[in-house]
This record gives structure tokens, sequence and C-alpha cells, in this order.
């Protein structure tokens, strides 16, 4: 028994203070998968079942609507694209960089970590899929969070709450840099070290600054939602709540971006 | 080979504990509701040391909570270092727990479960994750309230599949 305990503890202390222990886990992930899988099976089942009886009236209302907003969209990629040509040609100007669009994977969310500790979520595209540790995760509103473990056939995504994830952004209004701290309760960010006179408001979007190279720049990540200054606090206690549907997002983006792929990836945070 | 089927009964009720306690919500359930979840594994461990102490122990209970780590992306241990503690505690009160009525047990149960919970907690402190949540008290009470189901259960399959 006490060898168990003594054991434990090791692999305890290995597995905070080293990686020794990352090859273990990713063999012990392959072997779990299929527990992964069939825990899956019965949400996988309510879906299709809720896919067969929905009526073929709401079937094509939704398609319709569907239809429309494709159209719109597409209406605005296009107008988008002659932007982005004419930024980069700017950009050309200036000497800086050409701005690349990001490549994006959809996949599915398969699961939650019951843990109460912990904001994380899981996601039916793995290294088969050429998925990496360290990989920016978006919804269709905004930034979610980014991939912390990667296993053939899933991965596992730290949502940006989560108490333990630190984001890097900017005031979109006054380009502002602030870090965007989880609390570990759902929809809530904290800002760090606002100082009393810094330009912020409450609505304000925060947006992905870019800076330790993690994430890519510019996308949505809350709107601030509340400002509290006590005077005889240094900073001000600020709120933000994120953008993204969090707890609602049944298909989430997975980002490649290009600089990224060159980036040396020791170089991170 | 009469051992052959016991293995695979505690095995299967093992694997079978993991799966539901990762197992997918559907959407429209709050996420709460998944905290409150009983901590199935331990359940399960503690059933098959208190009915066969000679054949399940601590150590099936490491491996079973290695699993879990992974599983729930715990650091490596986590669990393992739970069940084992769990476990060891199991079969040293099991004649006495053998005794007890089922509702009896659950109040054990909810015992062990609290110290459980609390070890987790300090484990979980290592990685500096160290917020205590009254999800780990309501979880220890769900898994007591669920205790005797699993009890019946295990103990029917048990019988029936004459796992000694």
């Amino acid at each position: 028994m006490l060898g168990l305990v003594l054991l434990s503890c090791t692999l305890l202390f290995t597995d905070y203070f080293t990686d020794y222990l990352d090859g273990v886990r990713s063999t012990l992930n392959v072997i779990v998968t299929p527990v992964i899988y069939v825990s899956n099976i019965p949400g996988r089942t309510v879906r299709g079942v809720e896919e067969i009886v929905e009526s073929q009236s709401d079937m094509r209302d939704r398609l319709l609507a569907l239809e429309q907003e494709r159209l719109i969209l597409q209406a605005q990629s296009v107008q988008m694209a002659s932007l982005i040509a004419e930024n980069n040609r700017l950009r050309e100007l200036l000497g800086s960089a050409a701005k690349l669009r990001d490549h994006v994977l959809v996949s599915e969310l398969v699961g939650v970590n019951p843990d109460p500790g912990k904001d994380e979520i899981l996601v039916d595209k793995g290294s088969a899929d050429r998925v990496r540790v360290g990989q920016p995760v978006l919804d269709a509103y905004g930034l979610i969070g980014q991939v912390i473990e990667v296993s053939p056939k899933a991965s596992r995504v730290m949502l940006i709450t989560d108490d333990r994830h630190l984001l890097p952004v900017q005031v979109n209004r006054s380009n502002l840099r602030l870090v965007a701290r989880g609390t570990g309760v759902s929809g809530q960010l904290e800002l760090q070290h606002v100082q009393p006179t810094a330009d912020i408001k409450v609505g304000d979007l925060l947006v992905s600054s870019g800076l330790g190279g993690r994430f890519p720049v510019g996308y949505p990540v809350a709107y601030v939602s509340e400002l509290d200054h006590d005077p005889g606090r240094p900073f001000v206690e600020t709120h933000a709540s994120p953008s993204a549907r969090l707890e609602q997002s049944r298909h989430v983006l997975l980002v490649f971006s290009t600089d990224q792929l060159d980036a040396d990836p020791s170089e991170g945070p | 080979m009469s051992w052959l089927p016991g293995v695979v009964i505690i095995l299967t009720s093992i694997v079978a504990a993991m799966i539901l306690a990762v197992i997918a919500l559907p959407d429209y359930v709050p996420l709460e509701v998944g905290y409150l979840r009983p901590q199935w594994v331990a359940l399960v461990v503690i059933y098959w040391v208190i009915a066969l102490p000679h054949r399940c122990g601590p150590i099936i209970a490491w491996f079973s909570g290695l699993v879990l780590d992974v599983l729930m992306s715990n650091l490596l241990g986590h669990h393992a270092l739970l069940l084992a503690v769990t476990a060891y505690a199991a079969r040293h009160l099991h004649q006495r727990i053998r005794m007890y009525g089922v509702w009896q047990q659950s109040l054990v149960i909810l015992g062990m479960m609290m110290c459980y919970q609390m070890i987790s907690y300090w484990i979980a402190g290592i990685s500096g994750d160290g917020r205590w949540r009254e999800w780990y008290v309501l979880s220890a009470v769900s898994s007591a309230l669920i205790w005797p189901m699993v009890f019946l259960v295990l103990r029917y399959l048990r019988r029936q599949f004459d796992v000694s």
C-alpha cells in the first residue's frame, strides 16, 4: 500500500514538473479512445433521433434561412477578399509582411470535462488531422480556447474561462493591450492590471492581440461587462464576458495560421 | 480457468463506470448537472473490494485510477492514488460494512466519499487548482445516494455470474 502511495506521488510530481510522462499519457490515450467513443454514443443517438423526427416543413424553413445566410456571407466574403488585397498592398507600401488568411478545420464537440475545476472540452479531430498542441480554437462568434492535448482521433481544448488560462488581448477601440484571465466561472473573464486612467469602457470589444505568438491577431474574444474601481486599490477590477458561445457551440473551428506553421514551436509562451 | 468470467465481470463493470464518469450529457442539460455526477469508479471499486477482498484490492484500484486520470486529463496518479487509498480503506472495513444494511452502508460511503473529495482537492492543489467548490461535497452526497443502486446491481451480477 505504501508502495502504491509512493508510486502515485512520484507519478504526480514527475507529471507536474517534467514532461517525461507525455509518451505514457498519449499511449494510454489511444487505449482509452474506445471509452470516449462509447460515452459519446447516447448524445449522438439523441441528435440522430432529433434529426429524424424534425418535420419536413421545419427542415425546409431552416434550409431556406441557411441559404439566405450563405448568400449574405458570400457577398461579404467577396468584399472581404478585395479588402484583404487592398490591405496587403498598403502593408507592402509600409514594408510589413502580408497577412494571409487562416485555414480552419471544422470539428465537432464530443465531450465536456466532468471536473468542475476544469473548463475543458473534447473535440473529434486529433493528430490524424494534423491538430497540434497549442492550436487556437474558435466558434462562429469568437475565440474559445486552445488545444492542450492531442490523441490520434480526438483532442482536448482548454476554454478561455478556465482559471489556468491567460490570453493576451487588446481593446479594439483604443488598442490598449491587456491580459485576460479565466475565472473558472462560466461566462466570465477577468482583465488583469487595468490602470484607473486606462481608456476602457463597458461594452468595449476585446480582440486577441497576437502577442505571445500563440493566438492569431484580431479574433473577437469578449465584451467588457463590468468596471469596478475601488479607490483603495491600484487597479480597476474589470470583468468581460466571452463573445464565443462557450457552452452552446456544437461545432468549433481549429485554426491553422499560415505564419504559425513556419514559426518555431518552441517559441510559444 | 474458473476465475476468468469473474475477472471479465469486474473489469467490465469498472470500464462501464468509467464510461458513466465521462459520458457526455445532451446540450439542454445544464453543465452543473454534470458536476453532480457520482464518483462511479470509486463506488464500483468499493463494491468489489467489500464483496471480494481477496480478488480486488488497491492494485486493481490503482490501475483503474491511472486510466481515469488519462480520461479526465488529471495529473497522472491523481485518481490512482485516490482509488488505491479508498480500496485500502474499504478492505480494512469490509467485514464491518458487510454487516450493515444498504442505507447504513450509504452513510459509510458518504464519509468515504467526503474523504475522497478532500484528498482529491489536496492533490488538485499541487497543480495550482486550489479552489474549493461546493460541487465536491454535492458529488459525495450524490455518490452516497446512488450507492444502494450500485450495490444491488453489482450484487445481482455477482450472484448471476457466480463471481467469487
